[in-house]
């Protein structure tokens, strides 16, 4: 095997650190006059998020394809399974739009939920917590590039349900609004049951059934719920992605309530981001 | 005392560490999950560690290596005591200790499904470097570590050792003048672990970076590093340089005995050398002796009845695992010292 012969340097530290001494860079002096040696630049916020992003979205290529198309799949087997229960109108709209946004709670809720669990549970936050880099661009990263991974399948399941159902496909561009703000609400709610969750099983449950809250409160039309139910529908942040989403479908949507509904997605991004960010803190230092 | 034989000197000192306590609360068991006691992971651990100087930190499993790095590193807060980098205090401040060093952990899941290339571009970026300078460092350590066939493979995709090479080249991204390594060459073949040990002899040589090195490889800790403490149960049991270490058991000699089946017990001799042996494993029998001893030992076990039943033996000089055991050591230690 190797290496360094110890024989090569003279024994105890002074071999070792004399040449150190004659090469070290004056300002890395140190302690030895008692003044603290000056510390490395930090990761600035913008180009870490793109790093990590980055980084992120090339994980996609090796692990995540396969779960996308779970995820597409399951929200267009729904629609298809809806057609026999819904005959057009406000509820066909709602079961397109709740099946779109299904998707972005699958893969930004779920998905992510798992990522910062299992991330976690192994100790992989060790690597992101010895880099001197912004608690939020490493959550700030991830949740974008999870958003990010929705938008294919989402934008699929919205042009097959419109086509199911026979809906405009006028307005469908308001996805470029509903995917990223829906989408970093519900990453962030992710990110934060991932990094508070005291086990990865739980992170994974939660995952769960947060998508499945998604499903229930936000495919299935409003109108026929019980009202206890529907209260939780709307403290689900996916109901207001969804109810943009299907107003955006009217012949003359109501602009106002669609930017309501995607002010309140905003509201809670920003909320649940901010308490992803601290759960990381809270997890990187135990 | 054996400890601190040969401490650091003042003013060169990187890293220093005072009185640390971490004690790992006590479980309740659960349904399947037997309680557990709390831990003294570290129980009062004093070290200097002086600049340019490669470092060890040697013991079994279990005996805290992890859990002090891991509180230098900025990543456990120690229940007491103090730790200062370069200057710093990091038991204060640790947010510091990732601006002080870089760390390479035990776990690559963060890393697992980059490729080798991004995992080391990505690492260098949010090590604060720009984009052109992380490009520069990512393939300069890839062709350092000849990573260069690896590049464009993810690390999942790779066996154990190369997976630790691609690790260590996130490590070594990014100018530090500490290097926190737990077990770095974990799995590696000889070449890569040449290769390991070059490229941090380089950044010693070239820029006075100074190497904490977490390992339970004995004759790694006896070739890479300058001084080694032994740690066992959370405390520092010794610590000096290796040569010194040994010269503490440099009068005794170690006889392996391996027999081929059950020990000839029947034998006078044998029987005696049974009782003084150090450590029995199966078939394999230890002993530390003096030399006129060990050549007893061994005219008795290679002359007559006994020498049918050998299958094996080594005399040997004294290694730092003998020095542990000599130390007072567990002696399940051995287990957890690996000899490669």
């Amino acid at each position: 095997m190797s290496v360094v012969p110890a024989q090569a340097m003279p024994p105890g530290i002074t071999g070792g650190s004399a040449p150190a001494k004659a090469a070290a860079p004056a300002g890395e002096a140190g302690d030895a006059d008692g003044v603290p040696a000056p510390l490395a630049a930090r990761a600035r916020l913008f180009p870490a998020l793109v790093a990590v992003y980055r980084a992120q979205l090339s994980r996609a290529r090796v692990a995540r394809i396969p779960l996308l198309f779970v995820a597409t799949f399951q929200s267009v087997g729904i629609m298809v399974l809806m057609r026999g229960v819904v005959d057009g109108g406000e509820e066909a709209r709602s079961v397109v739009a709740g099946s779109s946004v299904l998707v972005v709670a699958f893969v930004a809720l779920n998905l992510l939920a798992q990522y910062f669990g299992q991330l976690r549970a192994s100790g992989g936050l060790d690597h992101y917590a010895t880099l001197p880099v912004p608690p939020s661009a490493v959550v700030l990263g991830a949740a974008a590039a999870y958003a990010s991974f929705t938008v294919p399948g989402t934008a699929v399941t919205a042009v097959v349900g419109s086509a199911l159902f026979q809906l405009p496909m006028g307005h469908l561009w308001i996805l470029v609004a509903v995917i990223p703000l829906s989408g970093a609400a519900l990453a962030g709610l992710g990110a934060a049951l991932g990094l508070l969750a005291p086990r990865q099983e739980l992170a994974t449950l939660c995952g769960q059934l947060g998508m499945s809250a998604a499903l229930l409160l936000g495919v299935l039309p409003a109108e026929r719920m019980p009202e206890v139910v529907s209260y939780t529908r709307d403290l689900l942040p996916s109901t207001y992605g969804v109810e943009a989403l299907a107003r955006s479908f009217d012949g003359q949507p109501d602009w106002l309530a669609v930017c309501a509904d995607l002010g309140v997605c905003a509201v809670v991004a920003v909320v649940s981001l901010a308490a992803a960010t601290w759960a990381y803190r809270r997890a990187a230092v135990r | 005392m054996r400890t601190g034989a040969k401490q650091a000197t003042g003013g060169n000192v990187v890293c220093t560490v005072r009185g640390l306590v971490k004690t790992y609360p006590a479980a309740r068991g659960r349904r399947g999950a037997p309680a557990t006691p709390a831990v003294r992971a570290s129980d009062g651990i004093d070290l200097d560690v002086a600049r340019g100087e490669v470092f060890g930190l040697l013991g079994p499993n279990g005996a805290g290596k992890s859990t002090l790095v891991r509180q230098l590193t900025g990543l456990l807060r120690p229940d007491e005591g103090t730790v200062r980098v370069l200057g710093h205090d990091l038991v204060r401040h640790p947010e510091r200790a990732a601006r002080l060093l870089s760390y390479l952990g035990q776990d690559s899941t963060a890393l697992d499904e980059l490729t080798v290339a991004l995992a080391t571009e990505t690492t260098a970026r949010l090590r604060g470097l720009d984009a052109r300078a992380a490009r520069a460092e990512r393939d300069a350590v890839i062709e350092e570590l000849d990573l260069g066939e690896l590049a464009g493979r993810p690390l999942k995709k790779l066996s154990g050792g190369q997976r630790r090479l691609a690790c260590v080249a996130a490590a070594l991204v990014g100018e530090r003048p500490l290097l926190v390594l737990d077990e770095p060459t974990t799995g590696m073949d000889p070449v890569a672990r040449r290769a390991v040990w070059a490229a941090v002899d380089r950044r010693r040589a070239e820029r006075g970076v100074t190497v904490l090195l977490v390992t339970h490889n004995v004759i790694e800790a006896e070739t890479v590093l300058d001084r080694v403490a032994v740690l066992d149960r959370g405390r520092v049991i010794a610590c000096d340089t290796p040569a010194g270490l040994k010269a503490m058991v440099a009068d005794e000699v170690r006889v392996e005995l391996v027999w081929r089946t059950e020990p000839p017990l029947d034998v006078a001799g044998v029987a005696a050398l049974r009782d003084t042996a150090h450590a029995v494993s199966g078939r394999r029998w230890t002993l530390r002796l003096a030399p006129d001893e060990a050549r007893a030992a061994i005219a008795t076990v290679t002359g007559g009845p006994a020498f049918a039943a050998l299958d094996d033996f080594t005399l040997a000089t004294p290694s730092l695992e003998d020095v542990y055991l000599a130390l007072g050591g567990r002696a399940e230690g051995t287990q957890g010292l690996v000899k490669v």
